[in-house]
């Protein structure tokens, strides 16, 4: 049985108020049995130093990426991995993590691939839960294993490749990286090679948008109005547009790709994964240097 | 492609983490990075003397220091909520501080794929790692001109 939503005023604002919910939610909701909350993070080691009571863990790198071909896992895979953690088909999972849920946003979006029903984000992640003084485990948690059925992959709803990003230009893209990273300056810096990319820029016509900027001070989402400043105000994005967010290797852009799919309800929102690490090694792919989109 | 030898103290780090199946080798680095001192009063007050590494996808600053006797000394600073750059530099520390400057040198840069975390970390974060390790050396030679 799915959990009930939570209502915070502020999550009514938003396009999904479903896909979000406080970390006073997960406090109330840990024990439930339908509810497997699971922790997220950009660095492997963080979950280990103590974690929300009860969260599993799900490693970006060892567990949703293929360990040979650069892709997601497939359908057997993610149904063993999402067993082993005691997630069923009909459990909510709600994720969290460190660095503005940047790593929890990407769990989130390769579990939307495989069209997981209720997935949820915790506002604010790991350093809201910390901050606000919240309980810390170290302990393994132990939980029956989940009854996961073998779903496919659906890579056209929300991931883009690199010749459909090539068929979209013209059409609005995001660029969620630094800003030198956006110039191509940062490919640049003398005697520290930068990893990923022979060339440095951006596809053309891609705004510039730096993820970290949907968040606020605290780690939480900005507030709808605020996001539409950035968005629609700032970036120029209207309603309903299809848009195509990148970054270096998709993580970063995941989080972006959350905010304008199921904060401001753009309909057509696509993540590109190759991102920057694809296209800035790709033969004759055209780049834009510079500031200007 | 030539192989030099690693540094005793090195090799037994390597050993360590290559003796361990693969889950409990994040604990051995978790517990590198608890054992990584903290900076002395003249660097914690004094951040501009340490030099950042961006290669790092965490935060991490370094300082080399060459006695008369050539014998090397590392400091590292990198945040509680970064274990991961901590065991590492924790590793390094370990490793490395105290031994002389040749022997530090003598290092090959691509130690950090010997010890058998290929497969639960990033090569991006192991990456960081080398990229420490080659500033270490970088500033050795810079304060022996």
């Amino acid at each position: 049985m799915a959990l009930p939503y939570d209502s915070a005023a502020k999550f009514a604002e938003y396009a999904h108020p479903e896909m979000v919910v406080t970390t006073e939610w997960v406090s109330r909701h840990l024990d439930d049995p339908d509810l497997v909350v699971a922790e997220s993070d950009e660095d492997v080691l963080l979950y280990e130093t103590g974690h929300v009571p009860g969260a599993v863990k799900l490693d970006w790198h060892t567990e949703l990426n293929d360990p040979v071909t650069r892709d997601y896992v497939d359908g057997a895979r993610f149904a063993r991995l999402m067993s082993q953690k005691g997630i069923s088909r009909d459990t909510t999972l709600v994720l969290y993590g460190d660095r503005n849920n940047w790593w929890a946003a990407y769990a989130l979006w390769v579990c939307s691939l495989f069209g997981h029903p209720d997935l949820r984000l915790m506002d604010g992640g790991r350093a809201k839960w910390i901050a606000e003084g919240r309980p810390l485990s170290t302990d393994t948690p132990q939980r029956p294993r989940g009854i996961y059925p073998v779903i496919d992959r659906d890579d056209q709803q929300i991931r883009a490749f690199q010749h459909q990003v090539l068929d979209h230009l013209g059409k609005p893209l995001i660029d969620v990286r630094s800003p030198g990273e956006y110039t191509g300056e940062l490919l640049h810096m003398p005697d520290y090679p930068q990893e990923g990319a022979l060339r440095g820029g951006h596809i053309p016509g891609a705004r510039s948008v730096p993820w970290s900027r949907a968040a606020a001070e605290d780690a939480t989402f900005r507030i709808r109005a605020e996001l539409e400043a950035i968005y629609q105000g700032e970036a120029g994005l209207r309603p309903n547009d299809d848009v195509v967010v990148y970054c270096r290797i998709g993580e970063r852009s995941s989080h972006t790709w959350f905010v304008l799919h199921h904060l401001l309800g753009y309909p057509n929102v696509r993540n590109y994964d190759g991102s920057w690490t694809e296209w800035g090694n790709t033969v004759r792919a055209p780049i834009t240097r510079g500031e200007k989109p | 492609m030539t192989t030099t030898a690693l540094h005793p103290r090195l090799q037994d780090i390597a050993d360590e983490f290559n003796a361990i199946p693969g889950a409990e080798r994040l604990q051995l680095l978790l517990e590198f990075s608890r054992d990584l001192p903290s900076l002395p009063a003249r660097y914690a007050e004094h951040p501009d003397l340490l030099e950042p590494v961006p290669e790092c996808q965490t935060p991490l600053f370094l300082a080399v220091e060459v006695d008369q006797d050539a014998i090397v000394r590392l400091f590292f600073d990198a945040p509680q909520e970064s274990p991961t750059t901590r065991g590492f530099a924790g590793i390094l520390h370990a490793g490395l501080d105290g031994l002389s400057t040749e022997e530090v040198l003598a290092t090959p840069g691509e130690f950090s794929s010997q010890l058998g975390l290929q497969d639960m970390v990033s090569p991006l974060r192991l990456r960081g790692m080398a990229a420490m390790l080659a500033r270490i050396k970088r500033q050795i030679r810079e304060q022996q001109r």
